[in-house]
């Protein structure tokens, strides 16, 4: 690890001036502190945010709201995630172990960085670590990566599993930065890599994430994460999916999906939402309507096996979710 | 998978004291220990001052928690993860280092009553912090029940990963995520055994559970 200095910020304010001046945000530290010994992440100034009072998990009406300094294991038990949006709580207890789901902050959820193997191997290209240094994957070990989203640059998926769920339902986020406050959807935090794969959010420098609001739907209770991995817990998705749907009388009336592990961001499939509408729960009805999910996907040499896996997983995540009385 | 899994309810912190067996004994020892501790003040229990950090102020970083209920005060390089400290700085070797990357589960500690993973958190961020490590389970020579139930259930082969499985298991428990086999595996697969000693482990965790 490189020196650095680290503070505790006493509040938001102080916080966002400390990192307009050039620090860098820990929560957690479970991303950055992993990274940053690996000289992969190598900021010489942290702010210690943890005293900041953004840990708050409540019900707004309908809508969930979850302060970015709530740690994942604190959402997902809450009563009120479990009451609105159910689906975040499968989505956060999937993700990494107890021990860390103690520590990590849902901002730093967000945030945190690729699970590439080469992302953190010094001695290999990598356009995300270094610009123009080209991309190591693209010829070497993908068995993980994206099909959905690549580029030639970069085909590293974002790893975070509430994330997708929190893009299938809608939530936005407020940030508060030198320049002021904004909320804008979460999906659109992240970028896809295109030809500045190192640029992987759209936060202005400085800002820092406060909370997350996740719109009340009707619905929201018919709802499942799907998570096939190579092992039955503590290890990443090689596909996820996030379903939520309106069900009447056996006929979708509307539904809401995200998948992990496809695209190079948490991805949204509203192509296959509109092919849901109106269709009865039906095997068959789904697995036309998961087929477009994989329209102009772009396997690479290790990784075929996702265009078949996701259209599986979505039709499994659907049908799971249908099961729910 | 079943809700139950998930959802029968995390029930809390762990308090140490309450997780013992009925030992009155242990738990005014514990108490004993904290307020005979030295008082440390405030300020001197923030690590560096927010304005204007030059160079030198990289160099030290002061922190001060209480670890099995024994006050210490660091001067720490910021660098150093919970982990290093425990183990070089307080001797208390008895945590584990396997992966240093949040993937094992062997430096498993207990911070505030939460078990996280030591190695990927500072040591200067947790001022204030009511520590325990594997050293502070026994108590007077009597074991913790969930160690006794390792031994009674062979709960490991080299033990490397043992301290880290324990401690995980003392959280688990009291967050009542040990109502049954497929819950204990899914609530404990945090800790990685080299060894393959989960049936044991997994026993150990039923039986200390059942116990409480
Ligand atoms: C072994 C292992 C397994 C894992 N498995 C999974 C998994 O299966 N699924 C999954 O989803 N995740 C998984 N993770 C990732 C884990 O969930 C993240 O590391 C964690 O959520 C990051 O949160 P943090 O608070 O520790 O972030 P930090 O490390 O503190 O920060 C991460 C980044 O976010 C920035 N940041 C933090 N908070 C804010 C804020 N409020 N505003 C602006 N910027 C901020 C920091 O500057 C940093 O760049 C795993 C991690 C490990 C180590
Ligand atoms: S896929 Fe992205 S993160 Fe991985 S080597 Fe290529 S550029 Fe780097
Ligand atoms: S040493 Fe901390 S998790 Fe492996
Ligand atoms: S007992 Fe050897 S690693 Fe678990």
């Amino acid at each position: 690890m490189i020196p650095f200095t680290i503070t505790q910020a006493p509040s938001t304010h102080e916080a966002i001036q400390a990192a307009a001046a050039g620090g860098r945000y820990i929560a957690g530290g479970t991303t950055l502190i992993d990274l940053m010994r690996e000289e992969v992440e190598r900021p010489d100034r942290l702010i210690d945010i943890n005293a900041l009072p953004l840990k708050h998990i409540r019900a707004e009406g309908p809508d969930l709201i979850i302060g970015a300094l709530a740690r994942m294991s604190e959402v997902a038990v809450h009563p009120d995630t479990r009451r609105l949006h159910p689906v975040i709580g499968e989505a956060l207890i999937e993700g990494a172990s107890p021990q860390l789901r103690n520590m990590a902050s849902m901002g730093g959820n967000l945030l945190q960085r690729v699970r590439c193997p080469y992302f953190r191997m010094l001695d290999a290209p990598c356009n995300k670590r270094i610009p123009g240094s080209g991309c190591s994957a693209i010829d070497g070990l993908n068995i993980g990566h994206a099909i959905l989203g690549t580029s030639d640059q970069c085909a590293a998926t974002h790893p975070s599993d509430v994330a997708v769920a929190l893009v299938a339902l809608e939530a936005t986020m407020r940030v508060q930065g030198p320049q002021g406050e904004r909320t804008f959807p979460v999906e659109e935090l992240y970028r896809l890599p295109g030809d500045t794969p190192h640029l992987e959010h759209t936060l202005l420098p400085g800002e820092l994430i406060v909370e997350i609001r996740v719109p009340g739907l009707s619905y929201s209770r018919r709802a499942r994460y799907l998570k096939v991995r190579d092992r039955a817990s503590y290890e990443f998705a090689l596909i996820a999916a996030a379903a939520v749907i309106d069900l009447d009388g056996g006929v979708i009336r509307e539904a809401r999906l995200a998948v992990g592990g496809a695209g190079t961001r948490p991805w949204r499939l509203r192509a296959v939402e509109q092919a849901l509408k109106g269709k009865r729960l039906e095997r068959a009805t789904l697995e036309a309507a998961a087929r477009t999910a994989v329209e102009g996907a772009r396997p690479l040499s290790g990784n075929q096996y996702k265009v078949e896996l996701l259209p599986r997983t979505i039709v499994r995540a659907l049908e799971l979710a249908g099961e729910i009385a | 998978m079943s809700d139950d899994k998930y959802w029968d309810d995390a029930r809390g912190d762990v308090d140490i004291a309450s997780t013992r067996a009925l030992s009155r004994r242990s738990v005014l020892q514990l108490a004993g220990a904290v307020t005979a501790s030295t008082t440390i003040p405030e300020a001197f229990a923030n690590t560096t001052p927010a304005a204007a950090p030059t160079p030198a102020a990289a160099i030290a970083a002061k922190v001060s928690f209480s670890v099995n209920g024994v006050r210490h005060s660091l001067e720490l390089d910021p660098r150093q993860s919970l982990l290093d400290v425990m183990r070089e700085r307080l001797e208390l070797t008895g945590t584990k280092k396997g992966c240093n990357q949040g993937a094992c589960g062997a430096c498993t500690i207990l911070v505030n009553g939460k078990r996280i993973v030591s190695c990927l958190t500072l040591a200067a961020m947790h001022s204030g912090a009511e520590i325990t490590t594997i050293e502070g389970l026994a108590s007077n020579g009597d074991l913790h029940p969930v160690q006794e139930a390792f031994i009674k259930h062979e709960g490991f082969q080299c033990g490397y990963c043992t301290p880290g499985q324990i401690i995980s298991a003392v959280g688990c428990i009291a967050e009542g995520h040990a109502g049954s086999a497929e819950e204990i595996q899914f609530w404990m697969s945090g800790n990685i055994c080299r060894c393959g000693a989960y049936p044991g482990i997994c026993a150990a965790v039923a039986d200390a559970a059942g116990r409480n």
